[in-house]
This record gives C-alpha cells, structure tokens and sequence, in this order.
C-alpha cells in the first residue's frame, strides 16, 4: 500500500548557513528527495556593469575586485586585457610575467576556499576549511607584498602591473612552493582517502560531458567531466604558451572529479609559478598610459581562464574615456545553468554538496 | 525498606537511613521525599557542572585541531566560559512562534533534558550507583535513553518550520534504527557478565569487554554516537544542511537547555561506554577506581572529539542503510559468536575463568575483523573506488587567440 | 578501504593537533602568554623571572597574563589614515578628480607662492571620508608631486560617521607614516613605516623641492 504524500517546498536561502552568501533556491522536496528546483538570484546585484559606464577605464579595475571577491587577480586581468585589447596597448614582458604569477597565486587560494567550503558542506565542522585558510593566509601575505591588499587587490592596470614586486616577495613565494607541495599532500591524505567523502561524493551530481558542453559550463566543473578545456591552453593569453602544464581531468564528472581537478590544479599551478619564477626578466613592468585612456571608438571582448572558468569583458568604446558598455561574462553564472539537471531526483544533503562543488560567487553570479 | 546495609555513603539508602534517622519515626515519607530531593539536587547539579566543563573542554580541543586557540579569554585559560555563554543565552530574548504549539514546544527541551539526568542516577562511579545495586541497569539504560526520540520530535513537530520538521523527521527515523543495534551489541555483554547489573558488569570485567568484544565495542560506540546524533551521524542537526534541524526556532533558555542536553550526552555515553566495555570503576594496579574512571571518560571523549572533528557527515539514506545493512549484521555476528563461545567455554559451575576470557578474546578479534572485511564487501565499497579518467571527444573546440 | 582511509584523515588531524608550528590564529589586540615566553621576553629565564617578579608569573601559571600582539604588516599594506605632505601639495586635486568614489574634497586659494611647475595654492578644505573610501590608492597614484601617501595603520573605527571624514587639521597633525605603496623611491631607500619612523616631507619625494627663488627663477619667469 502507498501511502499518500504531499511535496513540500523549501525556499533554501538567501539565508542560509551554505549558499555562499545569498542564493536561494526554490527547491521542491518529496521527503528528503528533491523534485524541482528553481535558483533565484540578484540579491547581492550591486550594477557593476552599469557603474563601469560613468567610471574611467583606470576606475573600472577597483569595480572588478569586487566581482568575485575570492579571485580579485583574475577579475583585474580579464579587464586589463579587454581595455588593452581595446586600445592597442602591449605591456611589456615582466609586467606579463607578474601577472601570470598573481593569477596562479589567485588561483590556489580561491581552490583552497572551494575545496575548504565544499568540506564544510559535507559537515567536517570547519576543520578542513581552517587548514585551508590557513594556506590561504600565505598567499594573502604574498599579496600584500605585492599591492598592499589582502583580498580586494587592484594590482593590475592596463599596460602592465601597479609595482614590480617588493624584494621580500621573490623569498615569500620560494617558500610558498617548497611547502605547498607537502600542504597539498596532506589535504589529499586528510580528504581523498576519506571513505565518507567518499560515499558522499562520488556518484553525486553526475554531469555527463555534453550536457556541461551544451549549458556553456567552463572551468574546473568542466575539465570534471573530462573535457580537456582550458582557454590558458587553448588559446594561450599572457605568457602560458610559455609555461608547461597539464590540464587535469575528471573521470566522470561527480562531485568527488570536481574535488580531485581541483587539487591537481593546484599542483599545476605551482608547477607554473616555479616556471615564471625562473624565467622572468628584467626590464620596465607597465607602459606609460595616459591616466585617462581614450581608447578608439570599437568594441573588444577578452577572457581569462579564472579560477571558476572563462571570464569575459565585453567592452565598447565611443573613443571617450569611460566604457560606453562593458558586459561581463562571468563563469560562476554560467555555470550554474545545469543547477536543475544535476540536482533532481538526489537528496537535500547532495543538492548541498553539488551545489558547494560548482564553487559559485555570489558576488559574480549577480554582478 | 533499606534495611540491608550498604557499602557506599552517598547512595539512596544511605541517605534514607539518615534522614529518617534526622525525622520522628512514623514520617517515613518525609525521609524518602527528603532523601530524593538531596539526590536530586546533587545528581542534576553534578551532571551540569560536568557538562559545563564539557563544552569547555569540547571548545578547546576541536579549536587545537583546527589549528586555532579556541576560547581563552574569560577566566583563567578560558574555564569560565561556560558562565559566560550561559548568561548570554538566559538574556535573549524566548521567542515562540505565531504558529508553534505552544505546550509541546516548551516541553521538548525538558523532555529531551531528563533522560540524560535519569541515566546518570544508575551509573556505578564506585561499587554503588546513586541508586544502589540496581538489577536492571542495561535494561533501564536502553528505555530511557530512547526517550529522546520524543524530545526531538516535540521540538521539530512544534516549531513548524520546515527545517525543524525535516531535522525531526530524520531524528526519528536514525534513533529508532540505531536503537536495535544497541540492543544487540550489549546482549553480547550481558551474555558474559551473566548479570543485568552496571555493577555486576563492571566487576566481571577481568579483562575490559573491550578486547573481549571488539566488535560488540565498535557497534556500540557507532550507534551510540549515532543516538546522541555527533558526526558523522549529526544530520539531525545538519548545520550545513538544515540551519541547525529540529531546534532552529529556539531560542534563550530553551535553547541553552537543548544545547545542554545535546552536550551532556557524550558524557553520559563515555560513561556508560567505560561501565560497559571499559571495566568502569575498577583499580587498574595502583592507580585508584574513581581515577581510572576518569580517565578513561575522558580518553573516550576525546576520541569522539576528534571523530567529530574529522569525518563529514553521512547522508540520510546511507545512515540507514549502514544501520541496517552493516551494524545489524555485525551485532549480531557478535552476539551469535559470543553465545557459540559461552556454551563451550562455561564449565559446570556456570563461572568463567580469565583465562577463558582471553581466549575469547582471541577468537573474537579474528570474527570481528573477518565481519568488518565482509560486510564492507558487502555494503558496496567496489562503488567508491577511482577509476582512470578518459578525455572527452567533446574538447576538440577552436578557440579564437587574440 | 574498510575504514582505513577515515583512519588515515584521523592520523593527519592529531598531527594538526600536536605539532606546534601548525596553529594560525593571531590574538589581537593583546595576547594570553605563558610564564616561559613572558620569561624569555624579560630575556631571563623562568626560575629567575618567577623569583624577581612573582606576581606577573603566578597571573601568567594561571593563564591570565596578556601582552600586546600584532602580525607584522608589510610595508606596503594600504591603511586608513591618509599621509599628506602640506609642503609637496599645490592643490591640484588631481586626487580628487581620480577618486573613483568621488570622497576627497578640496578648496583652495591663490597663495602667490610658486613651486615647480605652477602656483602653490593655500589648501583651504581637504576632506576624505574614509566611510566611504575603498582604499584603493587611485588617488595617491593620481598626486604628481607625492605629497599624498597611503597611511599605514588599520584602527581607526569610530562610534560616528562624521568622525571618520579627515579634515586638512588631522592630516597635518597626523604622523607622517606614509605606506609606500606606489612609492618606489620610498622602497628603493628601504623605509618601512612599521618601525615607527617618520619620513618628512623631504624623504617622502622623488626630488628635493626646489626654493622659491629657484622656482621663480627657472619656471615662473620662463
């Protein structure tokens, strides 16, 4: 005999201790099974695309720390490329080369914040995220070397970087690679081995590798699914066709692959700022621009493999010296297409889960 | 009544004789009343003040395992925090909603709360528990810990709030489950101390139940981590989940009771665990019962600690299954291999010697390791392994350089 | 496999929780010590310590000692209380006009003093909210005479909004610890306003500002 049961509808969020910050997601539940999901956004929409439109190209950068605030480094590159694309501008070599690194420092850190946040959401009680913030905590310090900010950085400027790096810099970041590798090892040991994680996390959220492919999806979640996609690969910006890398990728594309291309990157990453270490040169790190670039009238759009996938600036110029619209592709958002598919017929703790795994930011999913 | 004498000074015929003693004859019901009441009072009052301690010394050691400090500011190394957090929560403001059931809401916390205090009245801390000989003691422990199920089901029924009610739903569902395991695993203690007694069990420890019993130990404390609802079983609460499950809408001192309740039982459960498979308050060479007792509370506390710290939580239906599928089967492969080792073991005066209990000891760890091998098989581990990953057909995009 | 890896995260914890260089948490403002470091900083060690001064060492046996603590910054760190330089500044507003937030404001009048390349200007009114500033240096890169700097501290909360606008007569009095973000003169002469050392103006530039009759003489006059 069935029994008679009744859906109900839970709103989870925009107060809610795991949407990292203010998602909500209309969600419905018969019992613990989820039926029909529904992701509502804008509660965090603060008109970044509108506020670039009465803001000079120089102002602009301070606007894009504050897209996704765990990766101000890439944010300011994406635009920097987008103006300087825009305006004809090639920064010189080691300006080239100090971004790369800030990029690949900015990568690990926001990595870290996932990986520590998608713990936290399996309800480890904050103890993987507290290592990884600790590890964070050294890139931070290397960042306020470098610019004198912690989290919103405006390091980047169209024509190069602010200021080369301080002396005590090249030192920090010696360190940073000798001890990371073993950091990294130690998360693996504490997480991948985990029989818990690993019920909870493999076989959770399959995305199989078309549906990822048809909903524009990009990044780690992507290269999760085992597509081979990385736009520092595929279409090499900055110095990367310099640099020698792998592509890590998932098996299947579940929660756990998620996790596992994150880490692997991180090693990545470390491999890429050993190499820009050795390789960088000397000369100027910034061209000499006007404070109020007066690009000419056209349009340009340029992207950056940032640490939640490809983010664009779309920019138009009406050759004065503010964007006449600047439209922002941002990874987070897109990402979040395939919410619905992935999450239906699994259970509340596995939306939780998945959810934590696309790594979404609020700060950018809104703009 | 009382009239045997007792070996122990504060347990409840002790304290009858003297009052009744204090009282004129023919007022034997003050001297109980009066009896019951000081036992009470010191029962409740020792249990808060340990559990007070608990939460500082819970806040403590996950802060050391975190790599953080945790509280260290009020008070000498932060010892009077618990003060602190209590005169916070009694001056918040008790909020009930509109819509709550007012009587059930505000008796949940209580009937969560009493439990806990009632188990404590049975527990052996020398030869007597507050009770005395109580000749029942497994028996009572299992009902009364069950009441809890009430507790959390009054709290997340009342509140209506979808969380609550889902936290509660869950609530149910585990505590029941978890309660069979339980059962069976101290079946297979009961079958060798041939006694119902915590105090009879605690002095047939010879050798601790522990290394007699290894996986009657291991079922227990799974289940009974999974009865006080601590990782990775916490998904009544489910903070990530939830808000924080069936007490989100409490509130002020109702909550500080919920939260008391919530910290009292791993306590209680190292307790009752060191009675049952620890040897409880027994001298260990020189060193004295009650210390020994101690510390080895405080041993099982820790560890739960540091599994709270460092496992995620399951998710609700694999708590199921692995209290159905897994500690039911191990439960009773224990019971069945403790009864087979019994009835071949148990000579004709019905006594068994140590050195029997050392060769169930033996026979026990290769059972237990031979289950835990088999039922992991069983239970679908082939499912979690890696596999190799293989590049999708699907990246062969062209991607416009600039 | 069958639990052994829940084991082996088990194992990396209790090293988190032994080793002692894992811990990360920086007590602000002050910090609990006890009596071996409260010791080692009187630079004795602890049985003399504890015979000299028996009162700290007991409050510090029973944990209730603190000393005042802070991470070290680094000497770019972009902090609150802006560093201006009344002698470098000709009242362009340059800074202002780069302010992406618009919170910087300025009234000034003829002096007929000159600098290098024009008129100095009395700086009558030079307000900066730092309510509503975002710290993002724009306007100390924007200043082409350096005469306005990031300041180096981070504590400058308040119960008011209006006590957060700094006005001309806090910038003049407020000690010259300038960040030396965007200042690579300042970095390549190895200053670091953390140690507590005032630049004055001359230090704080990238040339020595010329006389008034230098001034009169080579630019006015041409």
């Amino acid at each position: 005999m069935a029994i008679k049961t009744e859906p109900i509808t839970i709103n989870l969020g925009p107060q809610h201790p795991s949407t990292h910050g203010v998602f909500r997601m209309r969600v419905t539940f018969d019992g613990e099974v989820v039926v029909d999901l529904e992701p509502v956004f804008g509660y965090l929409h603060r008109g970044t695309e509108k506020l670039a439109e009465e803001r000079s190209y120089v102002q602009v950068v301070t606007l894009t720390d504050r897209l996704d605030y765990e990766s101000s480094m890439t944010n300011n590159l994406a635009y920097v490329r987008a103006v300087e694309k825009l305006a004809g501008i090639t920064p010189p070599e080691r300006g080239l080369y100090l971004r790369v690194t800030a990029s690949e420092l900015q990568r690990i850190a926001s990595h870290l914040i996932t990986i520590g946040f998608m713990l936290q959401e399996l309800g480890v009680f904050a103890t993987v995220l507290m290592y990884c913030f600790r590890e964070r905590e050294r890139v931070l310090d290397m960042f306020e070397m470098l610019c004198g900010a912690r989290i919103t950085l405006s390091y980047m400027r169209p024509g190069g970087v602010t200021q080369d790096a301080p002396r005590e810099f090249w030192p920090a970041l010696d360190d940073f690679l000798k001890q990371m590798p073993g950091y990294i090892d130690e998360l693996e040991e504490l997480i991948s081995h985990n029989e818990v994680v690993l019920a909870r996390m493999r076989n959770v959220g399959i995305l199989p590798d078309h549906l990822a492919v048809d909903s524009s999806i990009t990044g780690p979640v992507l290269r999760a699914s085992g597509v081979q996609w990385d736009l520092r690969k595929a279409a090499p910006h900055e110095v990367y066709d310099r640099m020698e890398f792998d592509v890590p990728i998932g098996a299947k594309g579940d929660t756990f692959d998620r996790y596992l291309v994150r880490i692997q990157e991180m090693r990545q990453s470390l491999r890429i700022l050993e190499q820009c270490r050795d390789q960088i040169p000397e000369g100027p790190i910034k061209t000499e621009e006007p404070y109020f670039i007066r690009p000419p009238a056209g349009e340009a759009y340029a992207f950056v493999e940032s640490p939640k996938g490809e983010l664009g600036f779309y920019l138009i110029s009406d050759g004065g010296i503010s964007p006449y619209r600047c439209k922002i592709r941002s990874p987070s958002f897109i990402n979040l297409t395939a919410l619905k598919e992935m999450t239906v017929g699994s259970k509340m703790a596995d939306l939780i889960v998945i959810f934590g795994s696309l790594a979404v930011n609020m700060g950018e999913v809104d703009r | 009544m009382c009239s045997e004498p007792t070996g122990g000074i504060l347990d409840f015929c002790s304290v009858y004789r003297l009052s009744a003693g204090l009282l004129p004859s023919g007022a034997e019901w003050a001297a109980f009343a009066l009896a019951a009441v000081f036992l009470a009072f010191i029962v409740i009052n020792g249990v808060v003040a340990v559990t007070a301690g608990y939460t500082w010394f819970e806040r403590r050691v996950i802060g050391r395992f975190q790599a953080r400090i945790g509280p260290n500011r009020w008070g000498p190394f932060g010892l009077l925090q618990p003060l602190a957090d209590v005169v916070k929560l009694m001056t918040k403001e008790d909020l009930v909603p509109e819509e709550a059931d007012r009587p059930v809401f505000n008796l949940a916390p209580v009937v969560l709360l009493v439990p806990a205090l009632a188990v404590v009245a049975f527990i052996p801390l020398g030869e007597n528990s507050f009770l005395g000989r109580v000749n029942v003691g497994v028996l009572f422990i299992l009902g009364i810990t069950g009441l809890n199920t009430f507790g959390i089901f009054m709290g997340g029924w009342a509140s209506r709030n979808k969380y609550a009610l889902l936290g509660a739903m869950r609530g149910v569902a585990m505590l029941i489950s978890y309660e069979v395991p339980m059962a069976l695993a101290l079946a297979g203690v009961v079958l060798t101390a041939g006694s119902m007694a915590l105090s009879g069990i605690a002095e047939a420890q010879a050798v601790p139940f522990a290394l007699v019993q290894p996986l009657g130990f291991l079922v227990f404390m799974i289940a009974a981590s999974a009865e006080m609802s601590r990782a990775p079983f916490d998904m009544i609460e489910a903070e990530s989940e939830l808000g924080s499950g069936y007490h989100t809408e409490y509130s002020g001192m109702k909550f500080a009771v919920f939260q008391l309740a919530e910290f009292m039982a791993p306590v209680v459960n190292s307790v009752i665990a060191t009675v049952l498979f620890l040897g409880g308050a027994e001298d260990v060479g020189p060193i004295p019962g009650q210390v020994a007792f101690v510390a080895k509370v405080f041993l099982l506390v820790f560890f739960l600690l540091w599994v709270r710290t460092t496992w995620p939580r399951l998710r609700v239906d694999q708590i199921m299954a692995f209290a159905w599928k897994g500690l039911l089967a191990l439960a009773l492969v224990n019971t069945f291999a403790v009864a087979t080792e019994m009835w071949l073991l148990l000579g004709a005066d019905a006594q068994l010697e140590t050195r029997d209990l050392w060769i169930m000891t033996a026979a026990n760890w290769v059972v237990a390791i031979a289950a835990v091998v088999v039922v992991a098989n069983l239970m679908g581990q082939r499912k979690i392994r890696p596999e190799a990953p293989v590049p999708s057909p699907l990246a062969k995009m062209a991607a416009e350089a600039d | 496999m069958y639990g052994l890896g829940m084991v082996r995260s088990l194992a990396v914890t209790l090293k988190n929780l032994v080793l002692p260089g894992r811990m990360f948490t920086v007590q602000y403002p002050n910090r609990r010590i006890n009596v071996f470091d409260l010791a080692k900083r009187s630079g004795s060690n602890v049985l003399a310590y504890s015979l000299k001064n028996p009162k700290p060492a007991l409050k510090a046996l029973i944990g209730l000692a603190s000393v005042e603590d802070r991470l070290p910054q680094h000497p770019r760190f972009r902090g609150q209380e802006f560093t201006w330089y009344e002698e470098r500044c000709t009242g362009c507003a340059s800074c202002a006009k780069y302010c992406p937030l618009g919170i910087i404001r300025i009234v000034t009048s003829p002096s007929g003093a000159f600098m290098q390349e024009g008129e100095k200007y009395d700086i009558d009114v030079f307000d900066i909210d730092i309510g509503r500033c975002m710290f993002c240096g724009l306007c100390v890169e924007a200043c082409p005479y350096d005469a306005l700097h990031m300041g180096s501290g981070f504590e400058e909360g308040s119960y008011s909004r209006s006590q957060l606008v700094i006005d001309v007569e806090r910038l003049k009095k407020a000690p010259k610890l300038p960040s030396v973000w965007f200042r690579p003169q300042m970095e390549s002469a190895g200053y670091d306003p953390h140690a507590g050392v005032e630049l004055d103006w001359r230090g704080a530039g990238r040339h020595e500002k010329p006389s008034v009759h230098d001034q009169e003489e080579t630019w006015a006059k041409r």
